[in-house]
């Protein structure tokens, strides 16, 4: 309490502290454009990526001869899967290592090399510090994303021969940033654990160590967690129960930021798709009639259908955020 | 010559849990002074400079660098403070000018009235010749010269300086001291060592304060505090027998 009306007291009587921020900020993106683990980790990517757009690119074009070009090709570069996966997904699940690997260290490298107590004693204030570093990440992270994603056009350009649309473009426009505030919030998490653990190795498992938890165990644990509340019996089964299996499976889903991302772009990418819920369950007519219009979904109602699911992850990620900065503008610094 | 209160603490206490660090703290250093903060470790000598740099609340009492209060106006205190931290960092992979430059950057020097300031830093500390080698490759007595450079950028009213003869070898020990005593001559710096090296900062403190247990238990020129320890009749006198007088007693 104290230490928050002494930053209001502050604002008020110096004004926003711009430059601090801003010098913060350009050393920070500076150190990770000239660090090993970002050349490391954007070639890895870029290759994977590359690669994968490329055989993806080809088996299209295969699949797509002497036929009527369907609309919205172009996204398909990205959410058809392929030989192996489809982009949508490697960003999903290796997009957080992103996010992970520049900020596990931000905070307690800085402490235990002796520079954080140099740092806090400057006058700036100390939230220039851990706001300079965060938006360096999203930075490097917006960067990074945005330029996969550039080259992966320009090759789909090369191998489809299909220029996107203006709704295409909105289209990816959209997803990316929802990935670029998917990937902070992962940077969000390694920062909170770079303040909470002294030990940089301590910082780097826990990450880590929750990373595989959100992408491996949590939809393992959906479906043990519903078929123990709802079970199915293995003949006879009630729609209600079906049903009901099937929410709690996907409300415990929902606890993992993957999750929640890959619903959050499911409909924005991929136009054909015109509900996120796996489980439909309609009548013969019904069928009928989504087998005859197989329209695409417009841009607006495919935002409308994931909004619910882009406001929780913009918030997760401002709540992570916002509990560092907690964190930190509490903490006391001393060298070590 | 009248002389100016610079710092000024009133019954400054912290604690930490039950634990006191520091008890009822009030002293009084005058500008241009050169003040020995002297104790054991963990007297609370840091502790207390935290508090006067506004890095941590006191739990009681007041403190006031300058005039100003170091929790209600941290920056202002900040831009007048220079601070050098016991076992001062520097980043490793930057050489020690760019390491000065972004400290100058953060306290709001332009680029173009900077570069003077770290060559003419760099000079003082006699690093002039290590100014594109990256600091990684530094011993420790050239990182301790690096720190006060970088105390010297902002151009400081007053030095907080935390064990800075600490880990260094007897020549470096002794080249440090002389360094600070020269800064306190020739830029009337106010300076407010903490140290348990009792020989070195005996040379150049106009004032000694002895911190034991989070309590100052003695406080005065070093003349003063013998005559009253040791007895009139002693000529010479060393600032560890005192010191071991008031260890024991305490």
């Amino acid at each position: 309490m104290g230490k928050f009306s002494e930053n209001l007291r502050e604002l008020l009587s110096e004004g926003i502290d711009a430059q601090g921020l801003l010098t913060v900020f350009k050393k920070e993106l500076a150190d990770h454009f000239s660090s090993y683990r970002f050349l490391i980790l954007f070639a890895l990517i870029a290759m994977v990526s590359l690669i994968s757009a490329y055989m993806t690119g080809i088996s299209l074009r295969e699949e797509l001869e002497g036929i009527a070009k369907p609309k919205f090709v172009f996204l398909m570069l990205f959410t058809s899967t392929g030989a192996w996966f489809s982009l949508a997904q490697f960003v999903a699940f290796f997009g957080p290592l992103i996010g992970l690997v520049l900020g596990f260290d931000s905070i307690n490298r800085e402490k235990s090399t002796g520079t954080m107590s140099k740092l806090v004693s400057q006058p700036i204030f100390r939230d220039s510090i851990i706001n300079g570093k965060f938006l360096a990440g999203v930075t490097t992270i917006a960067i990074m994303l945005v330029s996969i994603v550039l080259v992966i056009s320009g090759l789909g350009l090369r191998v489809l021969g299909v220029v996107p649309g203006i709704e295409e473009l909105w289209r990816i426009i959209i997803y990316l940033v929802i990935s670029i505030v998917y990937v902070s919030f992962w940077l969000g998490i390694s920062m909170l654990f770079s303040i909470a653990f002294r030990s940089i190795a301590t910082s780097a498992l826990a990450s880590i160590a929750l990373w595989i938890f959100f992408s491996f165990f949590v939809s393992l644990g959906a479906s043990a967690v519903a078929s123990a509340f709802s079970p199915i019996p293995s003949s006879g089964a009630e729609s209600e129960t079906i049903i009901r299996h099937a929410r709690i499976m996907e409300g415990v889903r929902l606890f993992s930021p993957m999750e929640l991302y890959s619903e959050a772009t499911a409909t924005v990418i991929d136009p054909m798709r015109k509900t996120t819920k796996s489980l439909i369950l309609m009548g013969p007519m019904e069928r009928l009639s989504s087998a005859r219009f197989q329209n695409p979904l417009p841009l607006s109602q495919s935002i409308l259908v994931v909004w619910p699911y882009i406001v929780s992850l913009v918030a997760l990620t401002l709540v992570c955020f916002g509990l560092s900065y907690g964190v930190f503008m509490r903490q006391e610094i001393r060298s070590a | 010559m009248a002389t100016q209160t610079v710092i000024e603490t009133k019954e400054l206490s912290k604690y930490y849990g039950q634990q006191a660090a520091v008890e009822g703290l009030t002293l009084q250093v005058q500008e241009g002074e050169i003040f020995g903060f002297l104790g054991p470790n963990g007297a609370g000598k840091t502790t207390t400079i935290l508090m006067l740099l506004g890095l941590t609340e006191p739990s009681q009492g007041e403190a006031r660098v300058c005039g100003f209060n170091p929790i209600r106006e941290p920056l202002k205190v900040k831009r007048l403070v220079g601070y050098l931290p016991e076992n001062v960092g520097f980043y490793r992979d930057m050489t020690a000018r760019e390491n000065l430059r972004y400290v100058a950057r953060l306290n709001k020097i332009p680029d173009r009235t900077s570069s003077d300031k770290i060559d003419e830093a760099l000079d003082i500390v006699g690093l002039s010749g290590e100014a594109r080698k990256k600091v990684g490759a530094f011993s420790r007595g050239m990182s301790q010269r690096l720190g006060i450079a970088e105390v010297l950028i902002k151009d400081p009213k007053i030095c907080f300086l935390d064990e800075p003869t600490l880990g260094l070898d007897p020549d470096g020990a002794i080249r440090m001291i002389e360094l600070i005593e020269s800064l306190s001559r020739d830029r009337k710096i106010t300076m407010l060592i903490s140290s348990h090296n009792l020989e070195q900062v005996q040379r150049i403190s106009h004032r000694v304060g002895i911190m034991i247990k989070g309590k100052l238990v003695a406080v005065g020129p070093m003349g003063d505090l013998a005559k009253e320890k040791l007895g009139m009749g002693k000529e010479k006198y060393t600032l560890e027998e005192i010191y071991m007088k008031y260890f024991h007693e305490v």
